[in-house]
């Protein structure tokens, strides 16, 4: 995804003079093409994360299209208040990219896991929150925030996932893209699970459940038009996320329910990490299982409910 | 305009606009009449002759920027804005009140003139670094000016935007520390020491100079002095009273908080020479 991502930007700020760069010292080499396109609009703001958003916002109040971009966690939650005011209160197109999120740094321990950002982000007034499922949703995702007039993050994992689209699909924010169709139930698959929901979705329709899968890359606007669609053709809707049960994408649809459509709450999973810190080593994959992740979890957690 | 005529005009405003934040205060109940009043001198002094801003045209992309990063000020940069024609006293005499546009501390594009919603202290460096930064990016040759309170030098983020404006040779912006030695619970010596302030930016890779916050005259030779020859960006460590021009309220640390009443609105005034 973070190839994806630094390649799309490049030709982006290839065709609009708008757009600057702003890194927390992190993707050595990943941005070669775009300092040597333009290097006068490529800055390596070092590892200070607060003064990065910050600087980026007052770039996009003088009419700038700014990208800051690092590690998931350190983009977040370090300067959660610079986001808050210089961003969102002011209303900035600073679009906000963090690489890693959810587990994909799972060896690096609960420092460099972010399982919380899109709570804290869609909380946030005016933000845009979007999950790209796969490299080529990245690029859709990027071109779309750029277009925005107000800020947003894009939560990205690492290099080397899965692509699922086989081209650049139409990409909408706030328009949950159709996978696979099925007719009993619903995967809702936000970021970087995508792969291993296509892997969930193989394994229930072996049981002979009918699965439809969509990526649902936009928490923030939520697609209401497909969730009021869903809630009346499927038994069971699941969305699926590498990020806390609280306050993600199964608390958007949550609080959607509540607000729209009470009566489908029994129709509703969400499957998620749980509210705790990982306190032990293994790569992505191992932390997915430990946490419920895994596919035999998700697929017992399903039938359960059928 | 000769200087001296300059001096005298800024001078005045001084007076107005110190009047007019105490009047301010008095009337909505609001708090922080010291600190605004310990950079009066300043905002008079940016916003006659030094910042290239008019309120014909307050949106011009090529307009120089004023960032009150110390928010907590606002009544002086209303009452400058008004007095300066950027907006109707109208505005000004509804400043706190309920369902005003004018608020204690400025939101986003309140009025214009505004540049930040700032409130929050230190956020306005590094707003004004991007700003300074686009300027360079696109070609532009306005400058930007930041005015810091010595108790926002607190945070961390203040140090980060230190270390990285020198970085980028952002000889278009000016950062303005308004040192009047209080922050709000104490003497910030005893808080959480600062000095030697002017070392600290000089180390950092600024243009750094010290002079007294309430001398028209030195403030004038520092400011028209945008760049200074140099690539850096400038320094300015203010020496500041707090509550400065009001004998009963210079350097007595109870206006960070206390509300004027009538009779010292009108004490202060007489002082001022606006009664």
């Amino acid at each position: 995804m973070r190839n994806a991502f630094a390649d799309e930007l490049t030709k982006l700020a290839s065709e609009d003079r708008r757009v600057a760069m702003l890194s927390g010292d992190i993707g050595n080499r990943l941005f070669d093409a775009f300092k040597e396109m333009a290097p006068e609009r490529f800055f390596n703001c070092g590892v200070a994360e607060a003064n990065m958003i910050s600087v980026a916002a007052g770039m996009a109040m003088c009419g700038l299209r700014p990208v800051a971009y690092t590690i998931a966690p350190f983009i977040t939650y370090r300067c959660y208040e610079q986001i808050r005011l210089d961003c969102c209160y002011h209303q900035q197109p600073v679009v906000i990219v963090g690489v890693g999120a959810g587990l994909s740094y799972a060896s690096l321990g609960a420092t460099h896991h972010s399982c919380e950002d899109i709570a804290c982000l869609r909380a946030l007034p005016g933000m845009t929150v979007i999950c790209p499922g796969d490299a080529w949703e990245v690029r859709g995702a990027l071109r779309q925030a750029l277009k925005l007039d107000g800020p947003s993050y894009i939560r990205l994992g690492k290099k080397g996932e899965p692509v699922v689209h086989k081209q650049l699909p139409d990409f909408q924010i706030g328009k949950a893209l159709a996978i696979r169709s099925g007719e009993t139930v619903a995967l809702l698959s936000n970021g970087t699970m995508l792969p291993n929901v296509l892997e969930l979705a193989d394994a229930l329709a072996t049981k002979g459940v009918s699965v439809e899968v969509v990526s649902f890359h936009t928490v923030k606007p939520i697609d209401k038009e497909y969730l009021a669609a869903a809630f009346r053709r499927f038994s069971l809707v699941c969305t699926i996320e590498e990020h806390s049960l609280i306050g993600g994408l199964g608390s958007a649809v949550s609080e959607w329910i509540c607000a729209e459509l009470p009566d489908a709450a029994s129709r509703f999973l969400s499957i998620g990490t749980p509210d705790i810190f990982l306190h032990e080593a293994g790569e992505q994959e191992h932390a997915r299982e430990v946490l419920g992740l895994g596919v035999a979890h998700m697929i017992a957690q399903i039938e359960k409910r059928l | 305009m000769a200087l001296s005529e300059l001096l005298e005009e800024r001078r005045r405003l001084a007076s107005r606009l110190r009047s007019s934040v105490i009047e301010l205060s008095h009337r909505a109940e609001t708090p922080h009449l010291g600190s605004s009043l310990s950079c009066i001198d300043i905002i008079a002094t940016l916003y006659s002759g030094i910042l290239n801003v008019s309120p014909a045209n307050a949106a011009a992309a090529d307009r120089d920027r004023f960032i009150l990063s110390k928010g907590h000020a606002a009544t002086a940069l209303y009452s400058c804005l008004c007095f300066k024609g950027f907006f109707d006293s109208i505005y000004l005499d509804q400043y706190a009140q309920p369902g005003a546009v004018l608020a204690e501390q400025p939101s986003p594009g309140c009025l214009p003139g505004v540049e930040a919603a700032t409130g929050s202290l230190g956020h306005g460096l590094s707003l004004a670094i991007g700003m300074a930064m686009a300027a360079k990016i696109q070609q532009q040759n306005y400058k930007v000016y930041a005015l810091l309170s010595d108790g926002e030098c607190n945070e961390g983020s203040v140090w980060e935007a230190a270390m990285f404006a020198p970085m980028h040779k952002l000889e278009n912006l000016v950062v303005i520390v308004d040192y009047n030695k209080w922050q709000a619970t104490g003497r910030s010596e005893e808080v959480l020491s600062l000095s030697p302030l002017k070392d600290k930016w000089t180390a950092f890779g600024w243009s750094a100079y010290e002079a007294d916050g309430h001398n028209l005259e030195e403030l004038d030779r520092l400011l028209t002095k945008v760049p200074d020859g140099s690539t850096k960006p400038i320094a300015i460590i203010a020496h500041t009273v707090k509550g400065k021009g009001v004998s009963f309220m210079e350097d007595d640390n109870n206006w960070h908080y206390r509300i004027p009443n009538k009779e010292e609105v009108d004490r202060a005034k007489v002082e001022l020479g606006v009664l």
